[in-house]
């Protein structure tokens, strides 16, 4: 009998318990990860600026992270009294959970063999899977504004209107770069988008424009430097946080990282051919993801943040023409290879 | 299991809608507004319509709401909107009661009654719901489809001009 995909039809029990079993694992391992990368950040940048990072907690500095949130646990919790408290209470949650739910349609792994049955290293495969991973970041804006917006203070309002015309001006560009991955694939959903790439025919090699515009509207999307505008320390204290205290300011950093440990994953899964590699399917996967996390920290300690106008003109003028250039290519060279 | 999917859905999104025109806040109504849609986008994932639902959250929750609360901070109406009787609350009563009749005309007269048409479920899992409006949009719904283009050129055409004073 040749081993099929286990489904709530054919195998109910294994696939309740292979489900709860990837949910906490998949949920562990991005917040392990997410603490793990703040003390990463820390000490390559450190190292970056000929400084050693952190070093006192524990062997290396590797107990700071813990501490740091202990620290941030104990804080006292403040909520201004004029802040509308819904929103100023809501804004913490709706950053964090799209970040987190986003990885429900990441395979980070090929099939494992249990019994009769393949059991996919991925959540759920959906059909439509990278609609519903830009559905996921489209909503991710609305803690940034409603954090901008509920505090009533002027830098964290003007935060969040950075924020959201920033993220909307990117998620264009996000969107058309993808496009020309469709007309290669054919499908969406990211099961068949990794198929598609095995064998070393990754994206990235394919459509390097492509990449390249991806990962620069991703880190807009996820409000690193050089696109951290939204944040921005020296004109804003710290945008759209400013008024967040205790561990809801704690809530808003796990998801900045949530956020890049995401994307990374995506771009890992959408152009670097997922878990395709020389190693066994996870540990490829977590290389690739571990690379642009490496990347996006290295980019960090390289290039000043943007002017507020640059950033407006590099979305509009420059990335969205490229993205529209870069489907007329593929849509041409498609025809006449058939 | 699908009744249980969907009521908790229908419910959500009724008592959200109800909180749209309840809410004296504006931001308050926007976020109610964007829990119906996401409501909404459930419901369409029962009735075998992924690719709706995607859009529903991608367009409507992720661009369009995003910009009403843009604007709705940008003109900081944070304080109460006023009470008072004003023209729209005898023409939104009118326009709802319009589109449900014509609803229960179209859903009770047959024309969208219980015939099967092409389009059944396995089809649609089959082929997969994205490639099939894919499929219609560019062969058989193109002229409608590259007339809905044009409104929306005049449409951006229009937003420059005004948003640009001396062009």
């Amino acid at each position: 009998m040749t081993p099929e995909i286990v489904t709530l039809a054919n195998n109910p029990a294994l696939y309740l318990v292979s489900m709860f079993a990837k949910i906490f694992g998949v949920f562990a391992v991005v917040m392990g990860m997410v603490a793990y990368a703040t003390w990463v950040e820390r000490k390559v940048i450190g190292r970056m600026q000929t400084r050693l990072g952190p070093t006192m907690t524990g062997p290396a500095g590797l107990l700071q992270p813990i501490a740091d949130g202990l620290k941030l646990f104990f804080k006292e919790d403040i909520i201004p009294t004029k802040a509308h408290k819904v929103a100023f209470l809501l804004a913490p949650m709706m950053i964090l959970v799209p970040a987190l739910i986003t990885f429900a349609v990441v395979p980070f792994g090929g099939d494992i063999r249990v019994g009769d049955y393949l059991v996919p290293l991925q959540i759920t495969d959906l059909n439509v899977g990278v609609l519903y991973i830009f559905a996921m970041s489209g909503l991710g804006v609305y803690g940034i504004v409603l954090a901008g917006w509920s505090s009533n203070s002027k830098y964290s309002l003007l935060g969040g209107i950075r924020s959201s015309a920033q993220m909307i001006s990117y998620e264009l560009a996000m969107g058309l770069s993808l496009v020309s991955i469709f007309m290669l694939s054919e499908t969406l959903s990211l099961r068949g988008l990794v198929e598609a790439q095995s064998g070393y025919g990754w994206y990235a090699f394919k459509q390097p424009l492509a990449f390249v515009l991806f990962f620069v509207a991703m880190m807009a999307e996820v409000n690193r430097t050089p696109f951290d505008l939204p944040e921005a320390e020296t004109e804003l204290v710290s945008g759209f946080c400013t008024e967040y205290s205790s561990m809801k300011y704690a809530l808003f950093f796990m998801a900045e990282y949530a956020n890049m440990i995401t994307m990374s994953g995506i771009t890992a899964t959408l152009f670097l051919g997922g878990a395709d590699g020389p190693f066994p399917g996870v540990i490829n996967f977590l290389i690739k993801v571990f690379a642009c996390m490496f990347f996006m920290i290295w980019v960090r300690a390289t290039f000043p943040r943007l002017r507020y106008d640059q950033l407006m003109n590099l979305g509009w003028k420059i990335m969205i023409p490229l993205t529209l250039v870069n489907i007329a290519v593929t849509a041409v060279v498609i025809v006449v290879l058939q | 299991m699908e009744a249980l999917v969907f009521y908790p859905f229908a419910l959500v999104a009724v008592i959200s809608a109800i909180l749209v025109i309840w809410c004296r806040n504006p931001v308050n109504s926007a976020l109610s507004l964007v829990l119906t849609f996401i409501c909404l986008a459930g419901l369409y994932v029962t009735l075998n319509a992924p690719f709706m639902a995607a859009i529903q959250i991608i367009v409507y929750a992720g661009a369009i709401m995003v910009l009403i609360l843009f604007v709705i901070m940008m003109l900081n109406l944070s304080s109460d909107v006023k009470r008072g009787i004003r023209h729209s609350v005898v023409t939104g009563p009118v326009a709802s009661g319009l589109i449900l009749f014509f609803v229960l005309y179209f859903v009770g007269g047959g024309e969208a009654g219980l015939h099967n048409g092409t389009l059944l479920a396995e089809i649609v899992n089959k082929v997969g719901h994205t490639e099939m409006i894919g499929a219609a949009i560019f062969t058989q719904f193109l002229f409608p489809f590259e007339i809905a283009s044009i409104l929306l050129l005049v449409a951006i055409i229009g937003a420059v001009v005004l948003a640009k004073k001396d062009v």
